[in-house]
This record gives C-alpha cells, structure tokens and sequence, in this order.
C-alpha cells in the first residue's frame, strides 16, 4: 500500500505512513485527482537529516477519509511535478521549491510564493517578484498595492488590461509573512500555541483555534466533553453569521448600494458584540482552548442569544429581500466575475469558492468534527459561479446558520464538572486536522519527536487555493467589476502567507 | 424605494450618541486592576504567553498583553479586567499597569507635539497600513466608521491615499516584506504628521514578537503620538484615544 487511510482529527505514529519511491508518490497522488471526490487538502515538505520527506494528504469527501503518504527525496534533487498532471497542486509545489529548492522543469508557474525567511533562495525578494509580462504595445499593466485604498491587508495585484477589459491579473503575495509556523516550534507553551492559532488570520479565530485545539486534543488522546464541542461548533457558526453579513456589507458598497452597505454593516455588530458578551472579545479571541473552556454557556446566554437571532433575523431577511431584488444590484452581480465548475475542479477550490460552482466541498459534511455530524449538515451550492452566487451563498448559509444555531440551543450540555486533565501530546505521531471555517476548509498537520514536542506544524487556510479563483474570475471583466470580485471572494492575506 | 424607506424606518437609530460615555456590553476585557495580594507572582510570569507580567514589583504591560483573560482566571485575587475601555495613552511606560493602580489612563498632555491640535484639532485624515497585521485590528478600524460609532462625526477618517493623509495608523508587528512600503507609505504623507499603533501585534510584536520575519526598525526612527491597546483594539478605545490626541490644548 502506498497511502495510509486516517479520519478527521486522528493521530497515527509517523512510521505507519508509508515511504514510496517518488514515481509512485506522485502516481498515486494524481491518480486520486482524477475521481472528483478527491483533492489535496495539504502537500509539503519536512527536513529530515540530509534528505527532503514530502508529506501529502488527499482527502477521500465520499468516505469521509484521508489518505496519507509520502516520498524521500534529496534536498535538491530535480523532479518532475504533479502540477503537470493537475493544477490543484501548482501552489503546493511552488511552496516547496521556495522553501527547500526543489526543482519542477515541468511546472508551468513556478513563481515565489510568499518570500519567507527561511526561503532557499535568498536572492529571490519581495520587491523583485517576476511578473508575467505580455510585452505587447497595445495592452497596458496597471499596478495596485501592496497597501490598498481600504483598510484591508497588504497584497499586490498586477493587471494586463486591454483598455478596460482585464486580460489577466497575477496576484503577489507573502507580504503578511509573519513566520507563523516556525513559531508554533518555538514557541512551546500550550497557551502560546493556542494564542498564535488565533492569530493566523484573526478574522477567523474561531475557525483556525478550532483546527488547532482539535489536533492537540487528538495528540493527548483526548476526547473533549460534549460543551466543549458545542461551544466550538456554535461559535464557528456565530463567526460565519458575522463575516458573511460583513461580506455582503462590503459587496453592497462595491455596488454603491448605500442601504444595503450601512445595514449589513451594523447588523454584524450585534453577533459580534454577543461574543464580547459571552467570552469578552468581539473577535472570539481568548474562546476557544485545548481541554478547557474558560466561558461556559449558560442557559442565560442561549436565551439571549436566541432572542438575538430572531430580531437579526427579521432585519436581515427586510434587507436581504430587497438587495436581492434591486436591479442596480443584480446588473453588478449576476454574470460577473464567472468561475467555472471545471476551472473549479482544476485548481482544487475549496469553501464558498468551491460550492458556488456546485462542487461539493465542506467538511462539516465530509469530515464532520465537534457535532456537525449531529447537525447532518447539507452544503448549499450554486452552479453559476459568478459574484451573484457568491453573495447567494453567504445570505442562504446565514439563514442555515440561524436554524443550525437554534436546533443547538435547544440542548445545551451542562458544563462538565470533572473535566478530564489534558495528558501529553504522543510521541512520534502524525495528526490532521480539518476544520469548515468560514472561508472554507481549514487544514493543520503537525509532527511531534521522541519527546511528544512539534517538530513540524503545517497550517494551510482556504485562501491557499482560492486565490487563483479570483485571479481566474476577472479575466475578461471589466477593470472596474474588480472591487466586487475581489470582495465576493474575500481571501485572507495573512491566512496565505502566515 | 417604498422598501428602502421602510427599512431606513424599521433600522431607526442606530449610533452610539455619546461614544466618550457609552457602556460596553458583557465582559469586555478592558483596564486590568491588579491587588496588593501575596500570591505566586512567578506563577502568574511564567503563564502569560507574551510575557506581559513582570514581578518585583508586579506589573502588567497592556502593550504586550493579547487580553486573553488567563492571568485573571488563574488568579481572580491578584488581576481582574474592568470594562473601561479607555486605554490609549501617548507614552509606552504608561501602558505598564503596575500592582495597586486603579485611575483612568490617558495622555500627557505635555507630551502631545502643539501641532497636532493646530492642524488636526477639528479634522484627521489617517492613512491604515496593515504591517502583517491579521485582520481583526482592520476589521475593528473600519468598525470605528459604521453607522454605530460613526467617526467621522468628528472628522476623524480614513483615507485612500497617503497624500490626502495626516498620519499612519499601523496594525500588525511589521513583518519584513512590508517594512520598505511602511516607509514608502510613511515617506508619501505631507508633515506634520502622527503615527498611531493600534493594536498589541503593533505595539510590541505581540505574540510575534522574536519572530525572525519581523522587521521593526520603523519604529526606531520616529516619535510615536499614540499607542492604543488591544487584541484586537476596540473600536471606543481608538476612537477616544484619538479624540484625546487632537483635542488636547497644551
Ligand atoms: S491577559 Fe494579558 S497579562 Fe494576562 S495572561 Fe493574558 S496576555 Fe498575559
């Protein structure tokens, strides 16, 4: 056997993954591609003493697995790619040529990533990223950012237009790099870690915490109470309900719909100010921890709460009735910024970017974690593709996370009274952790040394694979539809660059 | 438009009148207050993640502090976190709370450079620059500007462009690939200009201080007008914070 076939959120000794020779490492893995229930939720590579361990991790979304395997290859040694059997690997492979030197003749794109510190190539540097270049007189480039015109994260998008039609737009990240996962390493305290996880992409605490606590808990072998789990997945829902009002505040400005941007926009305030309620930070910051749960819910909270969702409801619903409806807004919307089912498939979306093509990808129903299998939840999917549809799926998923909210209040679990002490992380040992954020699906592996410590941690947020949607999304759109592209998708720069 | 003027209705009021005077609602955690008990300092050192609490004496510095809470549940005698909001303060030791302290903080108004109210009293234009901050400084800056809290009733905004700026406001410890455009940003802004720190990855790093994809020298080379705490900072912290900037007369 070439893989080894693991759940969601189980630890394996890292002797049990199986090491093939690199042709048969990279038959197996591009095989898999071909069935559409698979994608590469993670591939990388871990230094190991003079030679290069590539790890890489497809999941199965029809059994709910995860085959894992992996190839030993010289530290910079010349191989052909995946990418050039299919494209849903071409930023993985980017990544690991960037950072231990690796060679593809065969990648089609094989630009830098995000300029870590720790790069192979020193000479490669932010402000010398290759740019494709059409070299033609009549298309010109336009330039924007690393710092844009809102208060938004730094990133720098080129454009080759043809008077006002993009041709193209290549997308220069790594600004954001922050070396996030060289200090989950260093950095050796639980609450360090649990802190750091929080801050991977702050817009998604919850999401990116969850992933964590998960894989720790995992470690320990450690099964967390039942209110630990209906506290992450209600505050995942609760961080989905937030952002996705703030996301349609912001497509609504992007439009010049003025209403539609002032209400969305203050009808986030109350979920937000709700979690201020419950654990103190509008952001869920300091909620979601390894073992514990520093603020229980109380009956008191899901009463207020519910309360809450039925006044949210009725103003969200007024205004959602009416944007969905104006035709300034639908003209902006519907054909705009188009995203096929196949480009979908081909560069391994994931996350609203994946369902608004009707591919089917959300782990809270293919690897359900906490209690979604509880939930029994059923992806919303659209098949257009377009900003349309990316807005549809935000409204619909909000009224989803509504009733998924209320169907949980209407069992809380007491807080746990003899709360198990969380043991020590397994020595030698393989974990993955996937988690349904906001965004889309969220992956952490990590592996730990003789002595139970980290000595890898790989984080891989949804933006990884999302970015290449936007850039695919505008082409042949008008320069000016940008913005609301930009925003139907609303990736995370941090979250890539780490 | 019947429909958009029954939802304007339906909306009714929706800013805080009195953003200098509003209470926040729960448990925000905001002004640590720290005992004179006799407990377990090194404890207390040894938990904090950012090494925010020193002992001997005790201290807590809100500038490192991620307000994560666990001090204060480790030990409810010796730290709690009140609701005051009110946590800007223009010198860096004024963000050290130490042990038996409990007045509000603020600015030294005789550190406050005369310009800053000449030129800005009635009006700030602010440039945001994201130095690998993590998106929820950002998101809470541009909460400062919803219909809630509405700073721009104050003429305080945030603007496209350097050029049309007064000062910077920065989120993020300043990772290395955004330290040349943090300069370039800070270059392009006409004098007199300020720099604000909004946010505990800003002031010192956070819980990135040490990484060694951080390039902080910006902050060596410069005055800092303001420094507003929090993880993220909250949008009534920075907007009192700024008032008091700009409307302070020395
Ligand atoms: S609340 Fe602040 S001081 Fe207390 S442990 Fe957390 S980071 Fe440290």
């Amino acid at each position: 056997m070439e893989t080894v076939v693991i759940k969601n959120n189980q630890n394996i000794p890292l002797a049990s993954i199986p090491v093939s020779d690199y042709e048969k490492f990279l038959l197996v893995n591009t095989s898999f591609v071909k069935e559409s229930s698979f994608h590469c939720v993670s591939y990388y590579g871990v230094a190991v003493p003079e030679k290069l361990r590539l790890i890489c991790c497809m999941a199965d979304d029809d059994h709910g697995t995860i085959h894992v395997s992996s190839s030993l290859v010289d530290r910079q040694a010349t191989l052909p790619s995946f990418t050039a059997h299919h494209l849903s690997f071409e930023k993985f492979e980017r990544e690991i040529h960037e950072n231990f030197g690796i060679a593809y003749p065969d990648h089609p794109w094989l630009k830098p990533v995000r300029f870590p510190f720790n790069r192979a190539n020193h000479q490669s540097t932010i402000a010398h990223y290759p740019f494709f270049n059409s070299a033609s007189e009549e298309l010109h480039e336009v330039g924007v950012g690393p710092i844009h015109a809102g208060v938004i994260e730094p990133g720098h998008f080129r454009f080759i237009c043809n008077g006002e039609q993009i041709m193209h737009m290549e997308i220069q990240l790594g600004f954001q790099h922050r070396g996030i996962e060289s200090l989950f390493l260093e950095k050796k305290k639980l609450l360090q870690r649990a802190t750091l996880a929080e801050t991977i992409a702050g817009d998604t605490a919850v999401g990116h915490t969850t992933a964590f606590v998960n894989l720790w808990e995992s470690l320990c072998n450690y099964t967390p109470d039942e209110d630990l789990q209906f506290a992450r997945t209600l505050a995942l829902e609760l961080e989905r309900i937030a952002m996705h009002t703030a996301d349609l505040s912001a497509l609504c400005t992007d439009v010049a719909y003025q209403l539609g941007s002032a209400v969305y926009g203050r009808l986030r305030t109350p979920i937000i100010n709700y979690m201020q309620i419950w654990c103190g930070n509008r952001l869920s910051k300091g909620l979601i921890r390894p073992g514990k749960l520093n603020f229980p819910f109380t009956r008191d909270l899901g009463d207020q709460l519910s309360r809450l969702l039925d006044v949210y409801e009725k103003d969200f619903n007024e205004v959602s009735d009416n944007t969905f409806r104006l035709p300034s807004v639908l003209s902006r919307f519907e054909k705009t910024g188009v995203v096929t089912h196949g480009q979908i498939t081909e560069i391994g979306a994931v996350g609203m970017a994946a369902r608004m093509s009707n591919v089917r990808r959300d782990v809270r129903a293919t690897h359900p974690h906490d209690l979604y299998a509880k939930l029994e939840h059923v992806p919303i999917l659209k098949h257009h593709g377009d900003v349309y549809s990316r807005a549809q799926i935000r409204r619909e998923e909000i009224n989803q996370s509504i009733g998924y909210i209320r169907s949980l209040l209407r069992d809380i679990p007491g807080e746990s009274k003899n709360r198990k002490p969380l043991g020590l992380p397994k020595a030698n040992a393989f974990c993955i952790s996937l988690t349904e954020g906001w965004r889309g699906e969220i992956c952490h592996c990590a592996i730990t040394d003789e002595h139970g410590e980290f000595v890898h941690y790989k984080i891989k947020d949804p933006s990884h694979h999302n970015w290449l949607a936007l850039g695919l999304s505008v082409r042949n759109n008008e320069i000016s539809d940008f913005p609301v592209c930009n925003k139907s998708f609303n990736l995370s720069y941090c979250g890539h660059d780490l | 438009m019947i429909e958009d003027i029954k939802i304007v209705m339906h909306q009714g009021k929706q800013f805080i009148p009195d953003v200098t005077a509003a209470k926040v609602p729960g448990i925000f955690r905001g002004r640590p207050v720290i005992s004179q008990a006799d407990v377990d300092e090194q404890a207390l050192v040894e938990l904090c993640p950012t090494g925010a609490i020193r002992s001997n004496p005790f201290s807590l510095d809100l500038g490192k502090c991620t307000f994560c809470g666990e001090c204060a549940f480790a030990n409810p005698e010796k730290v709690k976190f009140t609701s005051d909001y009110k946590l800007a303060t223009n010198e860096r030791e004024n963000l050290i709370i130490k042990a038996g302290e409990d007045k509000p903080m603020g600015l030294n108004p005789d550190k406050i450079r005369k310009e800053i109210h000449e030129y800005f009293g009635g009006s700030l234009k602010l440039r945001q620059i994201s130095a690998a901050g993590d998106n929820s400084c950002e998101l809470e800056l541009n909460a400062c500007g919803n219909v809630n809290f509405d700073m721009g009733r104050f003429g305080i905004e945030f603007v496209a462009s350097p050029r049309h700026a007064d000062g910077i406001v920065i989120t993020g410890p300043i990772s290395e690939n955004m330290a040349q455009p943090t300069q370039i940003c800070y270059d392009a802004v006409p004098d007199p200009k300020i720099i604000i720190l909004a946010g505990t990855d800003a002031i010192s790093g956070g819980i990135l201080a040490g990484s060694k994809a951080l390039n902080r020298t910006f902050l060596d080379k410069y005055p800092i007008d303001l420094y507003v705490p929090g993880n993220p900072v909250h949008p009534l912290t920075f907007i009192n914070g700024v008032l008091e900037l700009i409307k302070s007369r020395r």
